[in-house]
């Protein structure tokens, strides 16, 4: 249980398990790649010269710290808990996602690869590592789902004015997993000259760790902005999930603070017991996909079963292999959010705060509007405020029955 | 000794190499594909090599890919699959040639892996092909598969080099199985020089047999692979013969199984002309 261990950010392992989770599960072409890009990350970790350009950037360019901010008029709303918003929405691009990408395009850059190709879902890593590479001049390929293709549209021609080629992706769901197949199978083929920026906590090791690293930068600063503002450390934190990038880099800093309550929220789409939902560790169970063990949407045989989440960004049929970890030994509690819960609570921020979240991070507003009637009012509650939700107003115009002139 | 292992030492005492034939089971349906499974060695196969189809096949190119969705739609398992290989077993007599599955770790894992291999070995096959399952984690397998008495045939790709092809050899039992390209299945083809070169460096340091494989097409280029390894793979346009079977609903045509036993006939005439020292 989660007293019986001393720490939990020690993981993961040396072979990358987190547990029983995480690991290398890929084709032995990739293996010699991702042990070399292991050694590459963990030598750039200790080279202070690579923490103060990756430092620079994030302060300069993309505009951290985010702003830790009081939302006074949704917390009379809901009536309990004093709820804080972590700004990632007013990073350069619109999310959390550029956290990591300037990282890993760093590693690139280091590794001395002159490619990068990356997946994507609602198009915001797209978007970040497209925007990356065009700062960096490099090539880059990303490698979208069909359906998300239709339904980002705002992030698919984002990208391509960024100078990135998006290759749509019609096979099985033509959703974010398999973007992810492809993605892995042009770097099969191109791994020599490729760095595959990957853009949340899943996929073989390292990258899990690798990209948490990347994105801690998140709770490391609402560590310090709280203390600031309040005196002290929040009690609850919210976050949605759908790999779990964004929730990672806000909870980590806070695992060993046994006061904070942590809570991930997952897509739950048409409800959990419809089966048409995108809640991997609630609806799933442990298997191995895309180079790691975790809890994955999939039948008794172990074929993978398609996720739906209205939120093209949540629409995974696995999760982070730490998450599944940390799920396991109970440190964090993780529930989910309906699509209609989600596009209420889209609305409600809109009306309330003047803010348009994305609809994955309406997902954690929504299970905040649930808890935090709950709370006592002295009860400090920051919500991940992960992207923005412009990208998402056609969708949810259409939802809404309304017509956008175009 | 172990069919693989048999078959290898046979071929050897023939003087040839041999043909690895892969076809996804199931695929086009469960009848025909137990049709196709059944004349492989008539045809000139020396080992089979049965796709468990994936939802994910990560390491596939289009060709396995739909041929895994056919066999998917079409209803196959991994019973239906052992069952094919019990079938196969009892109405052949066949109990010489060898059957590896092929595939993703995961179908292995959800039924366990101490199970799978029970089964898998009571069914008739000889040994996996687990294209995830890499050195790092074959260590949740291997024992399982010795208790069984079934061999792990693990990968090697031109990105192997010699520091790290011992830990692949320590997990290879029957054959060393080796990925000519970078890439995935059915798509480019190495040169000769270069299958050459790999083999040897292989050889250094294993006396297992090495089977070449990914991008095989021609009876030429068989024959060419089989001048250095031991043995060549084909698999994308195996099934792509298959898919040239069906019709434009995606029903077989009657020519679909003599179609696919012509052409492994003339891959295998291309092996069997190479003589071997």
């Amino acid at each position: 249980m989660a007293t019986s261990l001393n720490s939990f950010r020690t993981g993961p392992d040396e072979r990358g398990h987190f547990g029983i989770f995480g690991g290398r599960y890929v084709a032995e072409t990739l293996m010699p790649l991702i042990l070399e890009l292991e050694a590459a990350y963990n030598t750039a970790k200790a080279d202070p010269a690579f923490q103060d350009e990756l430092d620079y950037l994030l302060e300069h360019y993309a505009g951290r710290p985010s702003p830790l901010y009081f939302a006074k008029r949704l917390t009379e709303k809901l009536g309990g808990a004093k709820i804080y918003l972590k700004r990632d929405e007013l990073n350069h691009t619109g999310s959390h996602k550029i956290n990591n990408v300037l990282g890993q395009v760093l590693m690139a850059k280091r590794m001395g690869k002159t490619r990068v190709i990356a997946e994507t879902g609602a198009g915001q890593h797209g978007v970040a590592t497209a925007t990356a590479c065009a700062l960096f001049d490099i090539p880059c390929v990303v490698f979208m789902g069909s359906v998300d293709v239709e339904r980002q549209s705002p992030n698919v021609f984002r990208m391509k004015m960024l100078g990135a080629e998006v290759r749509p992706v019609t096979a099985g769901s033509s959703t974010l997993k398999d973007a992810m197949n492809e993605a892995l199978r042009d770097w099969v083929a191109t791994c020599e000259n490729t760095f595959y920026c990957i853009g949340t906590v899943a996929g073989p090791h390292p990258y899990p760790a690798m990209v948490r690293d990347f994105q801690c930068v998140i709770g490391n600063e609402t560590r310090e902005q709280m203390i600031k503002a309040e005196g002290r450390l929040p009690d609850t934190l919210v976050a949605c999930i759908g790999g779990g990038s964004n929730a990672m880099g806000l909870f980590h800093p806070f695992l060993d603070d046994p006061g904070v309550r942590i809570v991930g929220v997952e897509a739950a789409g048409h409800g959990i017991e419809s089966g048409e939902h995108a809640a991997s560790l609630t609806g799933g169970r442990p298997g191995v996909l895309h180079g790691n063990r975790t809890y994955l949407l999939q039948d008794k045989e172990g074929q993978i079963t398609e996720a739906h989440s209205i939120s093209a960004g949540l629409d995974y049929p696995g999760i982070g292999p730490e998450h599944s970890w940390l799920k396991e030994n109970g440190r964090v509690e993780y529930v989910s959010a309906t699509d209609d819960e989600a596009l209420e609570a889209f609305q409600l921020l809109c009306k309330l705060e003047g803010i348009i979240p994305a609809l994955e991070s309406s997902h954690a507003l929504a299970h905040v509007m649930r808890l935090a009637p709950t709370l006592p009012k002295d009860n400090l509650l920051v919500m991940n405020l992960s992207g923005r939700g412009d990208k998402d107003v056609p969708q949810v115009a259409a939802r809404m029955g309304m017509k956008i002139e175009s | 000794m172990s069919r693989i292992a048999k078959r290898f030492a046979q071929l050897k005492a023939d003087r040839r190499a041999g043909l690895v034939t892969y076809i996804t089971a199931g695929d086009p349906d469960t009848d025909i594909g137990y049709q196709i499974l059944k004349g492989l060695p008539g045809a000139g196969a020396d080992l089979i090599e049965l796709g468990m189809p994936f939802t994910d096949p990560m390491a596939d190119g289009p060709s396995i890919q739909l041929a895994g969705q056919r066999a998917l739609k079409a209803g196959i398992s991994i019973d239906k699959t052992f069952d094919m290989v019990r079938r196969f077993r009892k109405e052949t007599g066949d109990n010489d040639t060898p059957i590896l599955l092929m595939g993703y770790y995961n179908l292995v894992y959800q039924r366990g892996a101490d199970k799978f291999c029970k089964d898998a070995a009571a069914a008739g096959i000889d040994g996996f092909i687990l294209v995830d399952l890499p050195p790092e984690e074959a260590d949740e397998l291997k024992p399982f598969a010795v208790a069984n008495g079934l061999d792990t045939v693990l990968l090697t790709a031109p990105t192997t080099d010699d520091k790290r092809l011992p830990a692949v050899l320590k997990y290879s039992s029957g054959f060393v199985y080796f990925v000519s390209v970078l890439g995935i299945t059915g798509t480019s083809s190495a040169t000769e020089e270069a299958v050459r070169t790999h083999v040897e460096r292989i050889k250094r340091h294993t006396q297992l047999p090495v089977g070449v494989g990914f991008g095989i097409r021609t009876p030429d280029q068989a024959a060419a692979v089989a001048r250095h390894a031991d043995a060549a793979v084909v698999g994308s346009a195996i099934v792509e013969r298959v898919k040239a079977g069906l019709d434009d609903n995606g029903k077989p045509k009657p020519d679909l199984v003599p179609g696919v036993f012509a052409y492994i006939r003339a891959l295998a005439d291309g092996v069997r002309g190479v003589r071997k020292g």
